[in-house]
């Protein structure tokens, strides 16, 4: 019975990497000439890091069982803000702050109403999906943004900063703080308590955790990380955009549950996050370089969702 | 002779290196009740899954009424006529009696609730003489008693031959056990074999015409339940002689009052609390299931909201506090429920341990130290496991309540409310618990224990009260208590 629990963890953990590699290899053999260049690393790094920054925020509420769908609003709104104080202040780095922040404050609101209103989460923040859409749109004029964002401009550049550096400087953000996330998830006691939760809460208060405060950080945290991934957005197209990152947070969803998250919670990694990422953002780069037409794409990464989290549910129901 | 209803032979599984049943054989006449014996892990469980049709049997052979009977499915054996009923109810709590009842068979035709079977489920009520119970009535409204027979009807209403029922009583109140049996001999009168399986041995001895004792996988015992003693069979079940499953408690506690209570009342349940614990006590508390009991243990620690009322631990008084705070104060609590709410199932048995004392130092944790530590509560309890990091889900009944006393004890906590902490815990275990708990008192520790099995009651405690109608009985030493005075007490008579 433990080797076969052994077995099942192993096939848990290593699933999501197993996708990665069979990905990657599929489009290397397919298209070694254009897929396997510096150049499109690059662009492929790039691209996964603003989907893979808001799932490192996403991977802690799902763990702790709860959703977040308000996150590609919080987007919006943080590329915005950051972008009009860009444009009151001059300020690249107050412009971070107030762009990151707006991002928090949402999720301090959803944490708040969802333990104070005691309204699933899921209502909670698809009515935050609209008031920050909404808000975006109101402080943007309905337009967009086109103030030049300074030294922002230049984290999602391509290019490395130094050629030892192999790619930009917002993929080397990207993978610092999933290090120090997932730090905290594995080696601090809110990490402790976010499994706790998302595995048993009734277990958690029982043990004196104070739940409904764990659930603000969490909220807050991914709001933080929201509004980060909203700078960068403003940073990758240069206008804040109030329309931008439509269904975004599906995406983020998806990361998080291919790398192995559950929605019931208790489960989930942030390395598998990342990878999941990883894995949409290939999909679509490798989908565009052998010229299949986009809607191919939303349907591959339809299946892969469903069969990720189907293949995690056959493992786990198998016999022990 | 006649041939029996069911008959298994030589079963033998074995899970990996883990040799689960050994060569047992069964057998069940039509009309006739077989208890079946043993601790937890001693492969109750996996014989009446293999007869359930979940798991296959690794050799032996099986026979329902004279033809092989190789079920491949839990649905395969329901058809053949085996029923099992489990220790947590599986019903559908938003649905009606009958729908539940109807739920999953065959004849439903396109999805719609025909009369004929309302009228099907009045009948297989009225078998059973329970026609007080309404078939378009929502389960939820139903207390545990009912619930159990709406099970047993929805078995009948499947053509059960066979029933399993494991641990039926064991969230039934002392009134309600006694609806149970009733109904154990109407399905016996009705020629349904049953297999019963219980860790209450006199209850066994009850309702039992024969008895089947398993131990590690083996069968080590059986014959007539009425030529058995409770004795013979603990001994068969350990496989040692337990000459007194209860410690000796000689010491009676002369220690301050740690914690008082006085006019307590919950939201719903009890209604009034009134009671002192010292310094080194065991106080019981006794009752039927349903009188607020194990309400009055969830206001005390917090679990449940307060009405009014007062409680001083030490030298603070507060009007109830929160989990959080109780813990802060010492006071710790055991759950009667260690899968829904006293576990967190799916992780391992360290973080189990870390959650209301993490081994953290400024937010962060030491999982070196916490490994440490667990090892330490797994050596010193005798927890059956693989180590620290093994998932709490997998492990047995017994340890999984081991592990949550050893949350406790981690947490260093002064004052123990226990909720039925022998559920579901095999005699070895028990034993075990109850040393341990006069251990803990004789350092000076105080637990408060709400039970349902009596003889543990005045096995163990100094001062046993009862709790009736919300409303607690005052203290008396346990030497002048015995179980019919209890149950007098519990049910309204005269004491």
């Amino acid at each position: 019975m433990t080797a076969n629990l052994r077995k099942r963890e192993l096939w848990t953990a290593l699933g999501p990497y197993l996708g990665l590699i069979l990905v990657f290899a599929f489009f290397a053999v397919r298209v070694p000439e254009y897929f396997l260049t510096e150049r499109n690393f690059q662009d492929v790094a790039t691209q996964t890091v603003i989907v893979a920054i808001g799932a490192m925020g996403m991977t802690f509420i799902v763990i702790s069982g709860g959703i977040d769908l308000s996150v590609g609003s919080q987007i919006a709104l943080g590329s915005v803000v950051a972008a009009l104080t860009m444009k009151t202040t001059g300020n690249a780095a107050i412009a971070i702050a107030a762009g990151v922040g707006v991002g928090g404050l949402c999720g301090v609101l959803n944490g708040i109403l969802i333990t104070s209103l005691g309204v699933v989460p899921f209502i909670v923040t698809l009515g935050m999906l609209g008031v920050a859409r909404g808000t975006a749109k109101f402080l943007a004029d309905e337009q967009r943004l086109n103030v030049d964002p300074g030294f922002i401009e230049s984290i999602m550049a391509k290019q490395p900063v130094f050629d030892w550096m192999l790619v930009g400087p917002g993929v080397w953000l990207m993978f610092i703080l999933a290090i120090g996330a997932a730090v905290v998830l594995r080696y601090s006691v809110l990490g402790l308590h976010t499994y706790a939760i998302g595995s048993n809460e009734a277990t958690a208060r029982l043990c004196g955790v104070r739940v409904k405060r764990t659930k603000i950080v969490l909220y807050s945290l991914c709001g933080l990380f929201a509004g980060l991934a909203g700078v960068l957005q403003y940073s990758r197209l240069n206008v804040g955009d109030p329309t931008t990152a439509v269904g975004l947070e599906l995406d983020i969803i998806a990361a998080v549950v291919i790398g192995g998250g559950s929605l019931s919670g208790g489960a989930g990694s942030l390395s598998g996050s990342l990878v999941g990422a990883f894995i949409m953002a290939i999909l679509a780069n490798g989908c565009t370089l052998i010229e299949l037409p986009n809607y191919v794409q939303e349907i591959l990464i339809g299946v892969i969702i469903v069969a990720a989290v189907a293949l995690d549910r056959f493992r786990g129901r198998s016999p022990g | 002779m006649v041939e029996p209803l069911l008959c298994m032979t030589g079963i033998d599984k074995a899970f990996g290196s883990t040799h689960a049943l050994i060569d047992v054989d069964l057998e069940v006449h039509a009309g006739e009740v077989l208890g079946l014996l043993g601790e937890n892990g001693a492969g109750k469980s996996t014989l009446v899954k293999i007869l359930a049709g979940v798991h296959g049997p690794d050799s032996g052979e099986m026979r329902l009424d004279g033809l092989p009977y190789r079920p491949n499915s839990p649905n395969d054996a329901r058809r053949s006529g085996i029923a099992v009923i489990h220790q947590e109810p599986s019903l559908a709590p938003h649905l009606t009696v009958a729908e539940n009842i109807v739920l999953g068979r065959e004849d439903l035709r396109a999805g719609f609730f025909l009369r004929d079977q309302r009228e099907m489920v009045r009948a297989c009520l009225r078998r059973l003489h329970r026609q007080d119970i309404d078939p378009d009535q929502r389960v939820s409204g139903l207390g545990a008693a009912a619930r159990q027979i709406v099970e047993v009807v929805r078995a009948l209403a499947f053509d059960a031959r066979v029933l399993v029922m494991d641990e039926p009583t064991s969230a039934l109140g002392k009134q309600d056990v006694v609806q149970l049996f009733e109904l154990v001999r109407r399905l016996r009168a009705e020629n349904v074999g049953i297999i019963y399986i219980s860790h209450f041995l006199e209850e066994v001895q009850q309702v039992a015409d024969r008895y089947l004792v398993l131990r590690d996988g083996a069968a080590v015992g059986h014959g007539d339940a009425k030529d058995a003693t409770i004795e013979d069979w603990i001994e068969q079940m350990s496989g040692r002689r337990i000459e007194d499953v209860y410690p000796d408690r000689s010491r009676e506690p002369v220690g301050d009052v740690v914690l008082s209570v006085r006019e307590l009342a919950g939201a719903h349940l009890p209604h009034r609390v009134e009671f002192d614990l010292r310094r080194g006590e065991i106080f019981g508390i006794a009752g039927l299931c349903g009188s607020g009991r194990t309400e009055f243990l969830r206001c005390l620690f917090g679990l449940d909201p307060v009405r009014r009322g007062e409680v001083k631990i030490g030298v603070t008084t507060d009007n109830g506090a929160a989990p959080r705070r109780r813990l802060q104060q010492g006071v710790g609590m055991l759950v009667e429920d260690r899968q829904v709410e006293g576990l967190a199932l799916d992780r391992t048995l360290v973080e189990n341990l870390s959650l209301s004392r993490p081994m953290a130092r400024f937010g962060w944790l030491s999982w070196r130290a916490a490994n440490t530590e667990a090892q330490g509560w797994i050596d010193r309890l005798g927890i059956r496991t693989t180590g620290p990091r093994q998932v709490v889900g997998d492990l047995s009944g017994g340890n999984q309540q081991k592990v949550a006393i050893a949350r406790l004890l981690h947490h260093d906590v002064d004052i123990l409310c226990l909720d039925e902490p022998t559920r579901g815990v095999d005699v070895g275990s028990k034993a075990e618990i109850y040393r341990l708990m006069v251990d803990l008192v004789s350092q000076g520790k105080s637990i408060l224990i709400v039970s349902s099995y009596l003889p543990e009651l005045l096995g163990v405690c100094h001062r046993i009260a009862v709790m009736r109608r919300g409303e607690l009985s005052s203290a008396r030493p346990t030497a002048e208590w015995d179980e019919q005075s209890l149950l007098a007490s519990a049910v309204g008579g005269a004491s």
